[in-house]
């Protein structure tokens, strides 16, 4: 009798040891649902769209993964994100493409970097350090704008091919985004820094006890992911084609609901890109679905924080049984 | 006893550096008066309301990033209804609107106690649906409300007997004292003050010790939701109207509870330093703009400001730690 396990348990631990199965089985019903509701909907040229609005979503959502890891949260990532783009954007008429984007990424890597330091060196949670440059970046790309409102803006058409252009029907982002995605899931798997992120979060007195220099690891993982979120403004300008003070802005709380959907926990030590990235495509279907609704914009909101509390709420119990 | 030590020290810090800060803009602003404070005052309510709400939040455990949004749905609804309505009615409203926020802070504090999913995620959730349930209750900017209530927070008090100048004292100021002091009562001199500190401080010691933590924590989510529905009330009284897009008081409330001296930890810090910190900052924006600096350029003090200080913390608390 002690030996018997109930089915009910028996799927719980399967899904438990494969958590991206219920996040996939998820993202299908959403879409057998949209293919129900509007018949003909689901074809090449919408798959395509689907994956080229996710990509900028899951990229940020990349930040917030790996910071996650560790127990923080990178709120900064939208704000660098914009201001990569915003310079970029502006720079490029005066100076040239490339000089241009390398000049953007400076702040990102300052913001990064001071983000680091603050977690790092002075111990400051994540959430108000990087609440705080965000502030300060805001502050500085408006002050910034005043300077360069003659100047005009131009996005690179290389940017809007990879943002926008397709090659046989699959969107050019692909290009940029799955050596991104291989990158950041060997990084999480095989590498030291790696597993030094996931053993901070887990426990950072036991990292700290057995001879890891957190500091150094804050340091790089707030500088790395400063530079992923210029990346992903450099392509979501690319998308959006249109630079602004608030570019990035609405994608900041998605991506921070992408990687807890996608199974990361907050608290730091368990997660994976994989699910991230799962997270980002359900999101973007959702967006769709809720768009097709036709409803107040006020019901479509409240549709949206109902739907990600649910699936965070189910998700847990799922895989979280014991 | 070393806390309480610490923390009062914390509060005179803060204290003493509002008193600078004013008599720094009477040197920077000679004419810096009564309509100067009666100003700073009415720009503050709305903050000071929502850094209490954000304060015994965290003080829980917590963190409430749905306040702003709470904040809206309160001032839309006082907004909406008060179209018309007659002294006596606008009580009721008043009275609705408070239960309105306390429900809504429930059912936050429900959703974080039911679902186990972390503060953060829940009312980052929650942050969308007050959104769009303020958008449901009024899409663009309209509504009234009730003079008698405006009255409440504009202008100076005026005290029988003294001649208008002398008297400094802001109503706003007034309102806010007058409204804070019940919390301040709850927080530190009640039961279910002390559970609320026990719950965010070791919420295992506290549940071996007796404490019901989910009730205690959907208490201190509802306390947060009336200080919030006060919040989107005095939105209202100052505007005379609702406004159903959420304004900057999520992050303003995170840095003033933060310079405040509460600890995000949960279980450390108080209400009068987060208020005294709302001050603080809102007398900073004042200065800068006396000073004529450009308003974005305020934006990066202020940021500036809650990274510095967050970071000297960080630093004091590591120092403390290795003696």
């Amino acid at each position: 009798m002690t030996t018997t396990v109930s089915t009910g348990q028996r799927i719980g631990r399967f899904l438990r040891d494969n958590p991206l199965i219920p996040l996939i089985l998820l993202l299908l019903v959403l879409v057998a649902i949209l293919e129900i509701r509007q018949p003909g909907i689901v074809n090449e040229r919408w798959v395509g769209n689907t994956i080229k609005f996710a990509i900028p979503l899951a990229m940020l959502a990349a930040c917030q993964t790996l910071t996650m890891y560790t127990g923080g949260i990178d709120l900064s990532a939208s704000v660098v994100a914009t201001i990569v783009a915003f310079v970029m954007a502006t720079q490029v008429p005066v100076i040239g493409v490339v000089p241009g984007i390398l000049l953007a990424m400076v702040p990102a890597v300052l913001i990064g970097l001071l983000n680091g330091f603050g977690v790092g060196i002075c111990g400051v949670h994540p959430l108000i350090m990087t609440l705080g440059t965000g502030l300060i970046g805001t502050g500085f790309l408006q002050v910034y704008q005043r300077t360069v409102i003659a100047s005009g803006s131009v996005v690179p058409e290389s940017l809007q091919w990879l943002g926008t252009g397709r090659t046989f029907g699959a969107p050019n982002a692909l290009v940029l985004f799955i050596p991104f995605a291989i990158a950041i899931l060997f990084i999480q798997n095989r590498t030291g820094f790696g597993r030094l992120l996931y053993a901070l979060g887990s426990n950072e007195k036991a990292a700290r006890l057995s001879g890891v220099r957190s500091w150094q690891v804050y340091l790089a993982l707030y500088t790395l992911s400063g530079l992923i979120a210029g990346v992903t403004g450099l392509l979501y300008v690319g998308l959006i084609k249109a630079p602004s003070l608030s570019l990035v802005e609405p994608l900041m709380l998605p991506s921070v609901a992408a990687a807890v959907i996608g199974g990361t926990s907050i608290f730091g030590g368990r997660g994976s890109y994989s699910g991230t990235i799962i997270g980002a495509l359900i999101l973007t279907v959702l967006g769709t679905m809720l768009t097709l609704l036709q409803m107040p914009e006020g019901g479509r909101r409240i549709l949206f924080g109902a739907i990600i509390l649910a699936l965070t709420a189910i998700y847990l119990r799922i895989t979280d049984q014991d | 006893m070393m806390r309480l030590v610490q923390r009062n020290g914390w509060v005179a810090g803060l204290l003493v550096l509002l008193i600078i800060l004013l008599i720094a803009t009477k040197i920077i602003q000679p004419d810096f008066g009564a309509s100067g404070v009666e100003s700073l005052g009415r720009a503050s309510v709305p903050f000071a309301f929502a850094t209490a709400a954000m304060a015994i939040v965290v003080i829980a455990g917590g963190i409430d990033l749905s306040i702003a949004a709470m904040m809206a749905v309160c001032s839309v609804t006082a907004a909406r209804l008060m179209v018309g309505a007659g002294d006596g009615e606008t009580v009721l409203i008043v009275i609705l609107v408070l239960a309105l926020g306390a429900l809504m802070g429930a059912i936050n504090g429900a959703m974080v106690v039911l679902t186990r999913v972390p503060d953060i995620v829940v009312t980052l959730a929650m942050l969308f649906v007050w959104e769009g349930t303020a958008l449901l209750i009024l899409n663009t900017p309209s509504g009234a409300a009730t003079q008698w209530l405006r009255d409440l927070i504009l202008g100076s008090l005026s005290i029988p007997g003294l001649p208008e100048r002398a008297t400094f004292i802001p109503k706003s100021l007034v309102f806010v004292v007058i409204c804070l002091i019940p919390f301040w009562f709850i927080m530190h001199r009640t039961k279910l003050g002390l559970s609320i500190y026990a719950v965010g401080g070791d919420p295992v010691a506290a549940f071996r010790s007796g404490v019901p933590i989910g009730r205690t924590r959907i208490i201190a989510y509802s306390l947060a939701g009336v200080l919030a529905g006060l919040g989107g009330l005095s939105l209202t009284m100052s505007t005379g109207i609702g406004e159903p897009i959420p304004g900057p008081y999520l992050l303003a409330s995170v840095s003033a509870v933060v310079l405040g001296g509460v600890a995000l930890s949960g279980g450390k810090g108080g209400i009068i330093g987060p208020i005294v910190a709302v001050f603080i900052l809102r007398l900073v924006r004042m200065d800068l703009t006396l000073m004529s600096v450009d308003p974005n350029v305020t934006t990066i003090v202020e940021g500036t400001i809650m990274v510095v200080v967050v970071m000297l913390g960080g630093m004091l608390a590591m120092k403390g730690r290795r003696p």
